[in-house]
């Protein structure tokens, strides 16, 4: 079980848990505002996009060059961009902390 | 068994130079065909507008048939975003529990009436009547409304000569019309009635503005989802294996899905109205000519897709732009995900055997690409 904690653009933060899946269907079981995820988690339609906290960037497993490419044309873009639906769970460091981007 | 497939005439070209040229009334269009160059140009909104003349982004283009703006589909930011926000909570709803058990009591009606027919011509009896009926659920306005839109037949803005016929537009327009005058006198829940109300920069939607949502709502979802929605019939009727590898597991609803919107690309492309002299492909473009984003053709480009031209269910990585991309994606896209995806668990789930009798190509003629976007007819047997 992992504690992921996701902060909107409102600043309205949420401690949740979880043992798997990716962190798009987990902000999306608990309604975060800013996460659509669309397409249901194949990397086409860029409504997770996240930033991590710059603690816990390095941690997670590299992002793939197809989800690099769809982050190089997105809004609000940093070095810490990541796509939610491509983020697992199970990869997360304990207390991960992840700011929506929109 | 016949194999399905919808092949991809677009491969040398999008190879050799990364365009072709279509002809289209004099204001021909530069039709980009790699997966890069269609995803940049859809994000420069500014280079590439769509808040051109009305109907020009449309290839062929609609110019002389109708003087309605397609909102949110033909408005540039800043305006766009401010329109879209308005409208996406109302397009959010086939995501509810209910909307879908909804989706899935029209398809069980539906199969019950097919089940009873030795041969269905699918494209009229199948996939014409899904899209309307669910297209009640989308405007919540009652289910019998539907036989009006099933009454028009397949090509509601096209004729057998013509593919834009400004008469047969007409019909729509009319009919829209006479749609928000009875909800102007008397509201209800229905998205007339929602858009009457709805505001933008603190004044109320004009009629105008209604009818410009309203023509959008109508003519992007409708030959789209038929398109879709028979060639998931046809690709089923090839594959017997694939509805019990669904109903085994359901999980990959969702892969299958999006892999089936990235094969059939049900719109080919759409096009944009430069703003100033660019390049593009090391091509030089002017100002005030159009280029087309070719959706269909980016769906194949194998330096992204693995196995283009393979139907791959599972596939994980899957960035097509099947509903296009940028501010400009399909408003409609979660109703059309949602009706294929009941429509794959609902045959699934029900043990539906699907068999091909008879089938008649639909070809698009793009100059120099013919490319095929589904059928005109398919006869199938449902047991």
């Amino acid at each position: 079980m992992s504690q992921i904690i996701f902060i909107t653009q409102n600043q309205e933060r949420y401690e949740l848990s979880a043992e798997s899946g990716s962190l798009m269907e987990l902000a999306k079981a608990n309604r975060i505002s800013g996460i659509d995820g669309d397409c249901g988690g194949v990397c086409s339609c860029a409504t997770c996009h996240i930033h991590i906290h710059p603690d816990h960037f390095e941690q997670l497993p590299a992002a793939s060059e197809i989800e690099l490419e769809m982050l190089e044309l997105e809004d609000n873009v940093s070095d810490t961009s990541r796509l939610a639906c491509q983020v697992k769970v199970q990869d997360a460091p304990e207390g991960l902390i992840v700011t929506v981007a929109n | 068994m016949e194999k399905f497939g919808i092949p991809d005439p677009f491969e040398g070209e999008r190879e050799a130079k990364g365009f072709g040229t279509v002809q289209d009334q004099e204001d021909d269009v530069m039709m980009l065909l790699r997966l890069k160059d269609v995803r940049k140009t859809a994000k420069d909104v500014k280079t590439f507008q769509s808040g051109a003349k009305p109907g020009r982004i449309v290839v062929p283009s609609e110019v002389s048939i109708r003087d309605t703006r397609q909102i949110p589909f033909e408005v540039d930011p800043p305006l766009h975003g401010k329109y879209r926000s308005v409208l996406e909570d109302w397009f959010r709803r086939p995501e509810n529990t209910d909307y879908q058990q909804a989706i899935a009591a029209i398809i069980r009606e539906l199969l019950s009436e097919v089940k009873a027919k030795s041969s269905v011509e699918a494209v009229s009896e199948f996939s014409l009547k899904l899209q309307s009926r669910a297209l009640t659920l989308l405007l919540n306005i009652p289910y019998a409304e539907a036989e009006t839109w099933i009454s028009w037949g397949t090509h509601v803005f096209r004729s057998e000569d013509s593919a834009v016929d400004g008469d047969k537009a007409e019909i729509l327009y009319s009919y829209i019309d006479r749609q928000i005058l009875k909800a102007e006198e008397s509201p209800g829940e229905d998205l007339y009635s929602i858009l009457l109300n709805s505001e933008i920069d603190g004044r109320k939607f004009t009629k105008e503005e209604v009818r410009g949502v309203m023509i959008l709502t109508f003519a992007g979802g409708r030959d789209t989802v038929i398109n879709a929605v028979t060639n998931t019939l046809a690709y089923i009727a090839s594959k017997p294996q694939v509805l019990p590898a669904v109903k085994a597991n359901p999980a990959i609803i969702t892969t299958a899905v999006e892999e089936l919107v990235r094969y059939f690309s049900p719109l080919t492309h759409m096009g944009r109205v430069v703003t100033a002299d660019t390049e593009i492909c090391e091509h030089a473009v002017k100002a005030d000519s159009r280029v087309s984003l070719c959706w269909a053709s980016a769906n194949r480009d194998p330096n992204t897709f693995e196995n283009p031209n393979e139907i791959n269910l599972e596939r994980q990585l899957n960035p097509h732009v099947g509903f296009g991309f940028g501010i400009h994606k399909c408003l409609g896209a979660t109703h059309a995900r949602q009706v294929l995806r009941t429509l794959l668990q609902v045959l699934a789930e029900d043990d539906i055997k699907i068999s091909l009798l008879e089938a008649k190509e639909n070809i698009e003629d793009w100059g120099e690409f013919q490319r095929k976007v589904g059928y005109d007819q398919i006869h199938l047997s449902f047991s």
